[in-house]
């Protein structure tokens, strides 16, 4: 048996609103293992985002344990957690949030600059990651020279430069149009058949469909955890 | 991470807000070319003056009535004492010959008495300076004629009604004339001009050396009726015995004088004053110009709190994707210490060549100390300015940064 890549135990996340505690999560658990594709899904303000930003390191949880490929993060410093994340983990979000004025392949790039990576090797490895996302012939574009979906394609490219053993998506579809959406949904199937973990935040169903395993989520609580052909039915 | 990656990271940032880089940078150019400007003509001055100064030579004494240092021998006296001084007259003639017997120190000696009169040749009629002076004037101050020469002992005994004029009196008397020979009016009495000095500008302050009419100083006794002498000028045979020569001078004075009726000082002293008075202002001015430079850093200081502030999402992005708050935090700090040390080359660079200019007109000269200072200050401006806006990106939380609209 391999390794989980991804372990939460217990993870309860508690925003103090005036005198009442907002349970965002609440005694959330879950093991994710190499090569799965999972789906947080649930109503709005069920704590999608939350979760999502506590397993990749970008928040801290309230109490409850994080493990990455068997490493106890919860005792992690800052920089810690950040070289973490630069190593093993890979973020697409809903905006894209790339940097603007700045080229596809210095976009794409810009975690191996933090990794300590040479100029060369950074090139080398960006373009071979725009390439496989089909934007070989845009390496010198900057964002606003690009379309939602293409964009979306450079912010995946930089997702995945590190290799990291796990790819965190935040609504990746939801500020795309419905093509732009399914190009997107066909990049991020073949990833995970290519072997990715990838752990996909999102409200619209349809879109949890291409996951194997999808999660559902109630008021900070897991309400159901299955995988996608049994979970279908009740979807 | 290393050093160059952090700063191509920062040099990057800059240039994609190219206008807003340069606008920021203009506070520090315009601080530290106001440091360094104002400092070069203070050093220039300090210059010009020390080398009107050097030009009597470093073995010369001076000997003047009243106190010409204060008490501390600080500072130089106020114009109601200098006026006082000079009315009061403790000099005497008699004291040229006592001074020029101190064989075992003096080598020349001479007398220096000036008052203002008309001068003409034909129809050109100046005011000018007229100052009576021993012969050995010339040696003592390396007074060069271009033309002719000085007067000599015999003429000085004689009283002799014979004139050495200065370059530009000369120039405004005669034109193209060769003044040598000819005869002109002072105070309407007849004198013959034997000698033109060569150019040499300054002047106490007052008149440049080069307006100077001289004439043997028995005869300038004669033609202005007076026995006035204001300086005593002496040669010491050399430079370690003006200090022994010092001495005996006053020692000589002192029989006659009280104590604060004269003063005996050689030029070393004088320079010691003048670097003072001029390098405290030199480091006034440079100071009041330090002040633009702080307001430049300021400047700094604002922008990038703004870009920090407009650059939050980016910043929580380079965190979520790996930077360390320490690598966030060097990065602020690289931009605006590029900034300001950018602003202070160019600052360097156009004081220069405004100096350059400058110089035309009034003595200035940049000086390797107000380039260091300039630039070291606004390096530190920039560190100093710089850090709290740089703490304050990247002590920000990655997902808060995130988040922010
Ligand atoms: N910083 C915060 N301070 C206080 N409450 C917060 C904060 N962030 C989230 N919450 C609350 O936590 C709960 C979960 O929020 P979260 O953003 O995880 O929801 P979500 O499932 O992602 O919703 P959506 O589908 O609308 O994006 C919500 O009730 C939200 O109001
Ligand atoms: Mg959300």
């Amino acid at each position: 048996m391999t390794q989980p890549v991804l372990v939460l135990k217990d993870i309860s996340k508690v925003y103090r609103l005036g005198e009442e505690d907002l349970y965002a999560l609440n005694q959330v658990s879950l093991t994710i293992n190499e090569g799965e594709f999972l789906a947080v899904v649930g109503p709005s303000g069920c704590g999608k985002s939350t979760f999502l930003h506590i397993a990749s390191l970008l928040d801290y949880p309230t109490q409850g344990i994080i493990q990455i490929k068997g490493m106890d993060t919860m005792d992690y410093t800052e920089p810690e957690r950040a070289r973490l994340r630069n190593r093993e983990i890979g973020f697409i979000f809903q905006q894209f949030n790339l940097l603007a004025k700045t080229n596809a392949i210095d976009n794409v790039a810009l975690p191996l600059v933090y990794a300590g990576d040479g100029k060369k090797d950074r090139e080398r490895r960006a373009r071979e990651m725009l390439e496989q996302v089909g934007l070989g012939d845009r390496l010198s574009s900057t964002p606003s020279q690009l379309s939602g979906g293409q964009q979306q394609r450079v912010a995946i490219a930089r997702a995945l430069v590190n290799q990291p053993s796990l790819i965190f998506a935040d609504e990746p579809t939801g500020n795309l149009d419905s093509r732009s959406g399914e190009e997107i949904k066909k990049i991020i199937i073949k990833l995970n058949n290519e072997g990715k973990t990838i752990v996909m935040v999102t409200h619209d169903r349809e879109i949890a469909k291409i996951a194997k395993r999808i999660v559902a989520l109630a008021d900070g609580r897991v309400v159901s955890d299955r995988p996608t052909k049994w979970a279908r039915k009740t979807l | 991470m290393n050093w160059s990656k952090l700063l191509n990271i920062a040099l990057r940032a800059l240039l994609t807000n190219k206008t807003r880089s340069v606008l920021t940078m203009l506070g520090v150019i315009i601080g530290v070319w106001a440091v360094i400007m104002l400092m070069a003509i203070g050093q220039g001055l300090q210059n010009y003056v020390t080398d009107q100064f050097e030009q009597f030579g470093a073995n010369n004494i001076f000997i003047a009535p009243g106190e010409l240092f204060g008490e501390e021998g600080g500072g130089f006296q106020s114009d109601e004492q200098m006026a006082a001084n000079l009315l009061a007259n403790t000099l005497e003639y008699e004291d040229i010959n006592a001074i020029r017997k101190m064989r075992q120190y003096v080598k020349a000696v001479t007398a220096f008495s000036v008052n203002s009169a008309e001068v003409s040749y034909k129809k050109n009629t100046e005011k000018s300076s007229i100052v009576g002076v021993n012969h050995d004037y010339a040696t003592i101050t390396s007074t060069k004629p271009i033309k002719g020469k000085f007067f000599d002992k015999a003429m000085e005994e004689k009283k002799e009604a014979v004139v050495f004029l200065g370059y530009q009196i000369t120039k405004d008397l005669f034109g193209d004339v060769d003044p040598v020979g000819k005869k002109i009016l002072i105070k309407n009495r007849d004198y013959t001009v034997i000698g033109v000095g060569e150019k040499v500008g300054g002047g106490f302050g007052g008149p440049s050396f080069d307006q100077y009419v001289f004439i043997p100083i028995t005869n300038w006794f004669e033609l202005f009726d007076s026995k006035l002498v204001i300086r005593v000028m002496a040669a010491i045979k050399s430079e370690e015995l003006t200090d022994g020569a010092i001495k005996e001078i006053e020692k000589y004075f002192l029989k006659r004088l009280k104590a604060d009726e004269f003063s005996v000082f050689k030029q070393e002293d004088i320079l010691k004053i003048i670097d003072q008075i001029l390098g405290a202002l030199t480091a006034g001015l440079g100071g009041i110009a330090a002040i633009s430079l702080v307001v430049g850093g300021i400047g700094i200081m604002n922008i990038m709190l703004v870009s920090v502030t407009e650059r939050t999402r980016e910043i929580g992005l380079r965190k979520a994707i790996g930077a360390t708050p320490k690598v966030i935090l060097i990065q602020f700090l690289i931009e605006s210490v590029v900034l300001s040390i950018l602003g202070g080359l160019i600052g360097v660079l156009i004081a220069e060549m405004m100096t350059y200019f400058v110089k035309r007109f009034i003595p200035a000269e940049v000086t390797w100390s107000a380039v260091v200072l300039a630039f070291g200050v606004s390096a530190a401006v920039g560190i100093i300015f710089g850090v709290y806006p740089a703490r304050k990106a990247s002590q920000l939380s990655p997902i808060e940064a995130l988040r922010y609209e």
